[in-house]
């Protein structure tokens, strides 16, 4: 997931799915023990929090949320469009209309549109992944009706300047030297994705390969906004301190003028059946090793068409946990500390996309450890969790940072904004964050144990190794394409 | 039909802008409490009652600006504090804190040293989370064997910072921005310092920094004020008890000497892109410019996309993904900074825009307009400042530390709205000094920057300073 600039999405959206996930507030009550602290609170913990829900005529979902705690409110715009919607050689295009998104239109110039968001206080940004790409505004909750203003009138009637295009794009390329070609972890990254991925879109990099930014043309992006920049392809989200019925008739009001328009047919591009193990190596000017691997894993997605148990994704995410949810959690307490391997090491499950993906693990070799003995290490792991079950204390452990999560990320109404707008453009419906909790509260150890036997497969393991080399030479950075 | 929508938006527009002024009165800043435990520890507390969770901060003037001779020990000890503690290994405190779904944590900065819990407010969570919490403040054990591999980490994060060309820029600027001042040294330490460390060290550093005499307490959330005195209370004793009573304040930070003459300092590096940060020492924490130096800051490079040198350097030219600048007020004089990155050739280039930029908003100040602009942007968006129990617990944390008045959320938005361009101008004038700025550029290979036509006073310095060399 990558932003237009730095900001406090940045930070919000890394943050997105792990351990502190999506829930329903019922849930919270469910796993009191009676004993709350003022039971005045009762009220509100039982209470669940309601999604308001409509779709304009043109196919335009919207979703509202209220949260009353103080006078403002996050309005986000989605489009189901990102990398993923991709070809090869157009690499990194949903990510440059983004920027492209902030040029003018034929009612507002160029920069004006900044001028306006300013002027209402409002914090604006967007970001691009690669199911989707989203612009957003936070703002006091009066100032409402300006920003949807803005947001529709860019939806379908933004001008596409070839000069303001040139200097963007190299905007973009500079984005791309600074958030990849310059740091070790994030190039070694982007090779493994292209590595452990044959056909699937995620392949590639949600910024796009330096070639192919070489390459683009203004063209390019306005013939993808055509496309894809459509009521019909967007879903509106709206949380905070504001009266859903009155949001509705805003949205009515500024997005209900525009037809629906025929999207252009999404190919399936489900990754070919991966045949055994694969390994690469990426030798780059770095002072550390650096150690990523991957197995093919079904998504929530593929529960949800049936493909595999439903239970099955919620396992993969409690068993990610085991490894690597806190400081208690098994690579921080065996590895980290215990055998002192890893500097440091992680696991998460990316599980919420559009398409299936994978179990990634990383690591850092601590001092003086060889990155084979931290590949060892982390692998026994993985096979413990398909020998032995794993501990009632653990999953416990496990289940109350859950609750506990649900909590705190209520706690910004951007963080809960982002999940009910990123749920509904993979695919997967806002209703997932009312399954969450229950579902991951009724998983079992025997579960976890079935999901390791069943997908943590050598043969659908990718590795990538980082091996540092000297930093005073002259290297051809991979990024440079000429 | 276009020029009816045209008119149309400009007077909602205006309606907006009369909304704007009322509204700005009606919202109330969070209520903050303050009292003293009787030990004498300042309690900081806002209630929040919508979710059933709360937040504790603890404040000490405690950070790497009070590690002396040992840079690396205010980090080394906060990062100590949950490997052991009333006889409870690193892993029994962990799963203390995660089993009651409880998020611990620790920062060292330069001024402050911070130790933070976000629990639950349920009673069997919130007895579990803030029980552990007593422990590792009131009773820490530092284990040697522990310190052994959080020395090993420390020297990682060493190695990782080199390989990371922005981090390299970022040490260069303090050190050579601040010399012999505290402020210069690094908070994650050097190789020779982490080496050198002893557990005695941050024992000795713990017992007399963090206690009741050099620390805030901030409490924000779903906590009456009588459970906020108790909690407040026992932390005070926790306090107490390690030290052996009540200790004493940290001796103040020295000033910071004004910068005589300009200077680059450029350190090659193998990278795509330089990156460039400009400045001098800028203000402080309280200071009768602050309000002014930040609100002209934001026409200058503080505002994101309205900014100048956004517009200068992106919009226009596309030289950059991210220019700012800002000022960091701290404790004492904090940095005024400027930074872009950029692809190596254009290094040239883009230093002499954004300087081209600060010079004449240095002399000339912002216009009525952008003032206007920006008083808008700042003043609207004020309920965004306090609006989650994160934001609230930042702010009292900050005004607790460093001494500023209660009302300061309050007064906010009058303070901003009562400044005047003659004002900013003049802070300007007297507070920046473009001739004297400091100017890091990281990346490129030696000499590679000294190649443009059109050389500033900056760079003709850095020949010179290679020179001494």
């Amino acid at each position: 997931m990558i932003t237009r600039s730095l900001s406090l999405a940045t930070l919000l959206l890394v943050a997105l799915f792990p351990v502190a996930s999506p829930a329903a507030q019922q849930h919270l009550a469910d796993s009191q023990t009676g004993k709350l602290a003022q039971p005045d609170k009762q009220a509100i913990n039982t209470s669940k929090p309601k999604v308001f829900e409509a779709t304009l005529k043109n196919g335009m979902k919207v979703l509202v949320k209220q949260d009353k705690r103080a006078p403002v409110a996050v309005i986000q715009v989605w489009y189901k469009i990102g990398t993923s919607y991709e070809h090869e050689g157009i690499t990194g295009l949903s990510h440059a209309l983004e920027h492209m998104m902030f040029k003018g239109t034929k009612k507002h110039k160029s920069g004006e549109f900044e001028k306006l968001v300013s002027a209402i206080g409002a914090r604006n940004n967007a970001f691009t992944s690669q199911d989707y790409t989203a612009y957003y505004e936070v703002l006091a909750n009066d100032k409402l009706d300006t920003v949807m203003e803005i947001e529709a009138d860019r939806m379908r009637n933004l001008v596409f300047d070839p000069e303001e295009f040139k200097k963007e794009i190299e905007v973009v390329k500079e984005e791309r030297r600074w958030r990849t070609d310059d740091k070790p972890a994030s190039l070694t990254r982007e090779q493994f994705n292209a590595v452990a991925f044959l056909n699937s879109p995620y392949r590639s990099p949600v910024i796009g390969w330096m070639v192919d930014l070489e390459g683009m043309k203004v063209k390019d992006a306005f013939d993808w906004y055509k496309k894809w920049y459509t009521p019909n392809n967007a879903t509106l989200v709206v949380v905070g301190d504001v009266d859903p019925q009155q949001v509705f008739a805003m949205a009515k009001k500024y997005f209900g003028v525009y037809k629906r328009n025929e999207l252009p047919e999404i190919k399936a591009r489900t990754e070919v059946k991966q045949l055994g193990p694969r390994h690469l190596t990426v030798k780059l000017p770095a002072k550390l090793a650096n150690l990523r691997m991957g197995f093919k894993t079904p998504g929530m997605i593929s529960a949800k068409q049936g493909k595999v148990e439903k239970w099955e994704p919620y396992a993969l995410e409690v068993l990610a946990n085991i490894l690597d949810g806190g400081d208690s959690a098994r690579f921080a307490k065996n590895l980290v500390r215990g055998k002192e391997i890893a500097a440091s090491a992680s696991a998460g499950y990316y599980g919420y996309g559009r398409l299936p993906n994978m179990l990634v693990i990383t690591g850092v070799p601590a001092k003086g450890v060889e990155t084979k003995t931290l590949q060892k290490a982390l692998l026994d792991e993985v096979e413990k969790l398909k020998t032995e079950l794993v501990d009632e204390k653990e999953l416990a452990r496990v289940k109350a940072q859950v609750v506990a999560g649900e909590v705190y990320e209520r706690d910004s109404i951007q963080h809960v904004a982002t999940l009910l707008g990123s749920l509904e453009s993979v695919g997967l419906g806002h209703q997932l964050m009312d399954e969450y909790v229950p579902e991951i509260m009724a998983v079992t150890a025997e579960q976890v144990r079935k999901v390791a036997k069943k997908y943590l497969l050598e043969d659908q393991l990718t590795v990538a190794e980082l091996i540092p080399q000297a930093m005073d030479k002259k290297t051809n950075k991979a990024g440079d394409a000429h | 039909m276009l020029t009816n929508a045209l008119k149309c938006r400009t007077i909602k527009f205006l309606l907006l802008l009369t909304l704007l002024l009322s509204s700005r009165i009606l919202y109330a800043a969070p209520k903050i409490e303050h009292w003293k435990t009787a030990d004498g520890l300042p309690v900081y507390y806002v209630h929040v009652p919508e979710l059933p969770m709360f937040d504790l901060r603890l404040t000490f003037a405690a950070g790497s600006a009070y590690d002396g001779d040992k840079p690396g020990v205010s980090s080394l000890t906060t990062g100590m504090l949950d490997k052991g503690a009333a006889g409870k290994n690193a892993d029994q405190i962990a799963e203390s804190f995660e089993s009651a779904g409880a998020q611990f944590s620790t920062d060292s900065a330069r001024d402050m040293a911070t130790i933070s819990l976000r629990s639950l407010t349920l009673q069997e969570q919130m007895d579990k989370s803030l029980n552990t919490w007593l422990e590792v403040i009131g009773k820490p054990d530092f284990p040697q064997m522990d310190f052994a591999r959080l020395k090993k980490q420390a020297l990682i994060g060493l190695q990782a910072q080199k390989q990371d060309p922005g981090s390299v820029a970022q040490k260069a600027f303090y050190k050579n921005l601040y010399g012999d001042h505290p402020y210069a040294s690094p908070p994650s330490g050097t190789e020779q310092s982490i080496n050198a460390m002893t557990v005695d060290d941050l024992k000795n550093f713990y017992k007399q920094f963090f206690v009741v005499n050099n620390a805030q307490l901030a409490i924000v959330g779903d906590l009456k004020r009588h459970d906020a005195e108790n909690i407040a209370t026992q932390i005070s004793k926790a306090l107490k008890s390690h030290a052996g009573g009540i200790g004493k304040k940290a001796a103040d930070i020295p000033p910071v000497k004004p910068l005589t003459e300009a200077r680059t300092v450029h350190i090659p590096f193998q990278s795509a892109q330089a990156h460039v940060m400009i400045g001098q020492p800028g203000d402080k924490r309280g200071d009768k410019d602050y309000f002014t130096l930040y609100l002209g800051n934001h026409t200058l490079g503080g505002s994101g996309f309205t900014s100048r040198l956004m517009k200068e350097i992106r919009v226009k030219r596309g030289l950059s993904y991210s220019v700012y600048s800002y000022f960091i007020p701290m404790r004492e004089l904090g940095p005024f900074l400027l930074g872009l990155q950029t692809k190596v050739s254009q290094t040239d280039q883009a230093i002499k825009v954004a300087r081209k930029e600060l010079e004449k908003f240095q002399k000339e100040g912002p216009s009525e307009e952008e003032i206007k602009a920006s008083k808008l942007n700042i003043t609207g968006g004020f309920p965004l400042r306090t609006a989650s129990n994160d934001d609230i617990i930042g702010y009292i944390a900050m005004i607790g530390f460093y001494g500023l008045p209660l009302d300061y959320l309050d007064t906010f938005t009058k303070t901003i709205n009562s400044i005047t361009r003659e004002q900013i101008i003049d802070a300007y004038q007297r507070r920046l000094h473009p001739d004297k700025m400091l100017t890091v550029i990281v990346g490129g290979e030696s000499g590679d920057n000294q190649s443009g036509e059109n050389k500033t006073a900056a760079q003709n310095e850095s020949k010179k300073e290679k020179a001494k060399q």
